[in-house]
């Protein structure tokens, strides 16, 4: 009460005086604010902070992609169509021959040969049209691997051997890119998620035992980390990497890949976790709770692991871009995942060499929905940071 | 500081030698040895495999020895300056990698100083002109920058180069200079390639530089000192460079330590993009075909002269920072 009072002191200064209505108003705005729990406030600063909201729109959009990637591809991300090997990207028109404007949709493409180079020339056929359609049947698959069905998100009415839609062109067997874009969102989209929590768990244990105790076990596992992180990871990834067997199965492959990841990760959040501890156990708050008795675990877990919990996931969010983007580089070198697995890396293999880069650059599409998500993961994980210190001004 | 510096140095110490037998366990791993990746070869092209000259092969190699050995063996070899010997080029693996080591950290270390000097400018100019039009233009560049892998840069700009000016700009030497002796005109062809690497490797860099500057000198200029200055009729320039810069300049020197493994990182993927005569693509191939002992020492020079210098920026930033020593 004594706040409301003040800010009614300071307003009766103002020029203008409010009218009742509106300090009533006021004074309810003020409140709201007063009494909001600490995960309401969080959530209204996230919500100013526009680019992170835009960010998270995007990493929610990603990964419903990567869940229901049978649905929203529109192929099969294997099957070939072997007379579209390395097609352009289809071009979508909305007004036809004779200057009328139509639905979006596609020419049909006819292949020619150069008589000279003897390479695959694709044209546009402005005879036959394909209006593209939202919810198309396509290739039967299973929808969480449960119910079957036919219907994708959108696609073209044409059998397979006369026409296909390639939104972001054909890769070399004549596979539609953006379905396998959709497809290797999977791989690319979970391992930053299992990897930063593999890393997550590591660093809060030695990080927590670190800042906890202090000491000599903090000297040790400080010196630890200093070590690890002094060797530059790369060649260090590449060499665990190249020490996993080339046969795996993709599963296996892809737990060891992870496990590579997080030996190199859990050192970033190992030292976020003991500066806050260390910052924490002096608070009166802790010593408060010591005095009343408290357990050493329900100091943590209670007491100190909530004000902490909100900086912890920031910094979450900030290392799974720097893991999706050595899962792509890993990949991309041949030492990651390999095919018949997709990623975005193991796609972006394709482009490997200036040759085919030159004739398709296409293949350095899956590019940008790396880039795309590694920027929103970091805007995102900025948008948390910020909002994690709701009092600060 | 003696004291500091001698401090250091034991640390280093008991790192290089963590350091070594972290290499040679990582080259350990894989389950086989360099005999049976060639075994291997030899059944899949039709050859027929005969055990007792694996045995001798193995033998001439040092393979049969129990791990402890071989690595005690290794690392007294590399005291003496043997780094053991490649099976994939049949040579000695100290001639093969100096070079190509020396030209990683040439163009890790410019890539630095690129970084720095372009990171520092545009950030005080950031700060100083905040929400500016030229403002506006380097805080998206420079969150672009921080999104895009550099290998996947490295591609744009090779792609770029065929496409419209019809050139590779891969490698670092034209074809005339690559095998010839190391000259001043071999120098010149050097730098004129050398852009491409620097470019690749310092946007990522300097852009995390501009953010921090920024930053720094944002909180710096809104402090009452500043004012007083202003105030007192302390010129701009003069005001700016004083105290605000010199302030905000001090994470930016810490950086420099954990810059380098990161270059070192940057410059081993870029170099398999742009085939440049470095450290990346060699390292690739000896772990791909388990070149142990090229691969080993790889890593081993590698981290060795990572750690080497940061502990050298750490003594400058020591003696730049006299808070420091006594953390």
């Amino acid at each position: 009460m004594q706040r409301v009072e003040k800010s009614w002191l300071e307003r009766a200064d103002e020029d203008t005086p409010l009218s009742e209505q509106d300090f009533i108003e006021e004074v309810k705005g003020d409140e709201k604010i007063f009494v909001a729990s600490y995960l309401q406030l969080m959530w209204w600063r996230f919500l100013k902070h526009k680019m992170a909201l835009i960010s998270a729109i995007i990493v929610i959009l990603f990964y419903l992609v990567a869940i229901f990637a049978e649905f929203v591809a529109p192929y099969n991300p294997d099957n070939s169509f072997v007379q579209f090997k390395l097609a352009p990207p289809t071009q979508i028109h909305i007004v036809d021959t004779n200057g009328k404007l139509q639905r979006p949709f596609i020419y049909k493409t006819l292949r020619e040969r150069d008589p000279e180079t003897l390479r695959n020339n694709y044209v546009e056929d402005t005879e036959t049209i394909y209006p593209i359609r939202f919810f198309v049947q396509g290739p039967e698959y299973e929808i969480l691997g449960r119910w079957n069905a036919t219907t994708h998100l959108f696609g073209v009415d044409a059998p397979r051997d006369e026409m296909g839609f390639f939104l972001l062109g054909a890769d070399r067997l004549g596979r539609d890119l953006f379905s396998r874009v959709c497809y290797g969102a999977r791989i690319s989209l979970t391992i930053g998620l299992v990897a930063v929590v593999v890393s997550l768990v590591v660093g809060i244990v030695l990080g927590g035992v670190s800042g906890y105790y202090g000491g000599t076990i903090d000297n040790v596992i400080q010196r630890l980390i200093e070590f690890i992180r002094s060797i530059p990871e790369i060649p260090l990834i590449m060499a665990l990497a190249a020490a996993l067997p080339a046969d795996l199965p993709v599963v296996q492959l892809y737990f060891g890949i992870t496990i590579v990841l997080a030996f190199v990760g859990w050192t970033g959040l190992a030292r976020v976790v003991r500066g806050r501890f260390l910052s924490m156990r002096e608070e009166d708050f802790v010593m408060a709770a010591r005095f009343a008795g408290s357990s050493e675990m329900r100091i943590i877990l209670r007491h100190m692991m909530p004000s902490f919990l909100s900086h912890i996931i920031a910094s979450l969010t900030l290392s799974i871009p720097g893991i999706i983007l050595s899962e792509t580089g890993l990949s991309f070198l041949g030492l990651g995942l390999r095919a018949p697995a997709i990623s975005w890396g193991v796609l972006l293999q394709e482009a490997q060499n200036l040759r085919s880069v030159a004739l398709a650059p296409w293949v350095l599409l899956p590019a940008l929905a790396v880039i795309l998500t590694v920027l929103a993961f970091n805007f995102l994980g900025d948008g948390i940071r910020d909002a994690a210190d709701p009092y600060a001004k | 500081m003696l004291q500091y510096i001698i401090q250091r140095l034991l640390l280093m110490m008991i790192t290089l030698v963590a350091v070594s037998l972290v290499s040679f366990v990582i080259i350990e791993l894989p389950p086989g040895d360099y005999v049976t990746a060639y075994a291997a070869t030899l059944a899949s092209s039709g050859d027929s495999v005969d055990q007792a000259r694996l045995d001798s092969l193995r033998k001439q190699f040092g393979l049969d020895l129990p791990i402890y050995q071989r690595y005690l063996k290794w690392t007294w070899d590399i005291l003496h300056g043997d780094f053991g010997y490649s099976f994939v080029w049949n040579k000695p693996v100290s001639e093969l990698i100096w070079e190509r080591i020396g030209l990683t950290f040439a163009i890790s270390i410019s890539a630095l100083i690129v970084t720095w000097v372009l990171g520092f400018l545009i950030g005080v100019y950031s700060a100083v002109r905040q929400y500016s039009f030229g403002d506006y233009l380097f805080t998206t560049f420079s969150f672009i920058g921080l999104g895009i892998p550099d290998f996947l840069l490295a591609l744009v700009l090779l792609w770029i180069g065929f496409r419209y000016f019809n050139t590779n700009v891969g490698g670092l030497f034209s074809r005339d200079y690559q095998t010839a002796a190391w000259s001043f005109a071999k120098f010149v062809d050097l730098l004129k390639h050398l852009w491409v690497p620097l470019i690749v490797l310092g946007v990522g860099g300097t852009a995390g530089l501009i953010r921090i500057m920024r930053a720094n000198l944002l909180d710096e200029l809104r402090k009452p000192y500043v004012e007083t200055a202003r105030a007192k009729g302390v010129s701009e320039r003069r005001l700016l460079l004083r105290y605000p810069v010199r302030i905000a300049l001090n994470p930016f020197i810490s950086t420099a330590g954990w810059a380098l493994p990161g270059l070192i990182n940057g410059a081993t993927i870029i170099s398999v993009v742009l085939s440049l005569p470095t450290a990346g693509p060699l390292l690739l191939n000896a772990l791909l075909a388990q070149d142990m002992y090229l691969a080993a020492s790889f890593i081993l020079i590698l981290s060795a002269l990572t750690i080497i210098g940061t502990l050298i920026s750490d003594i400058l930033l020591a003696w730049l920072d006299p808070r420091i020593r006594y953390q």
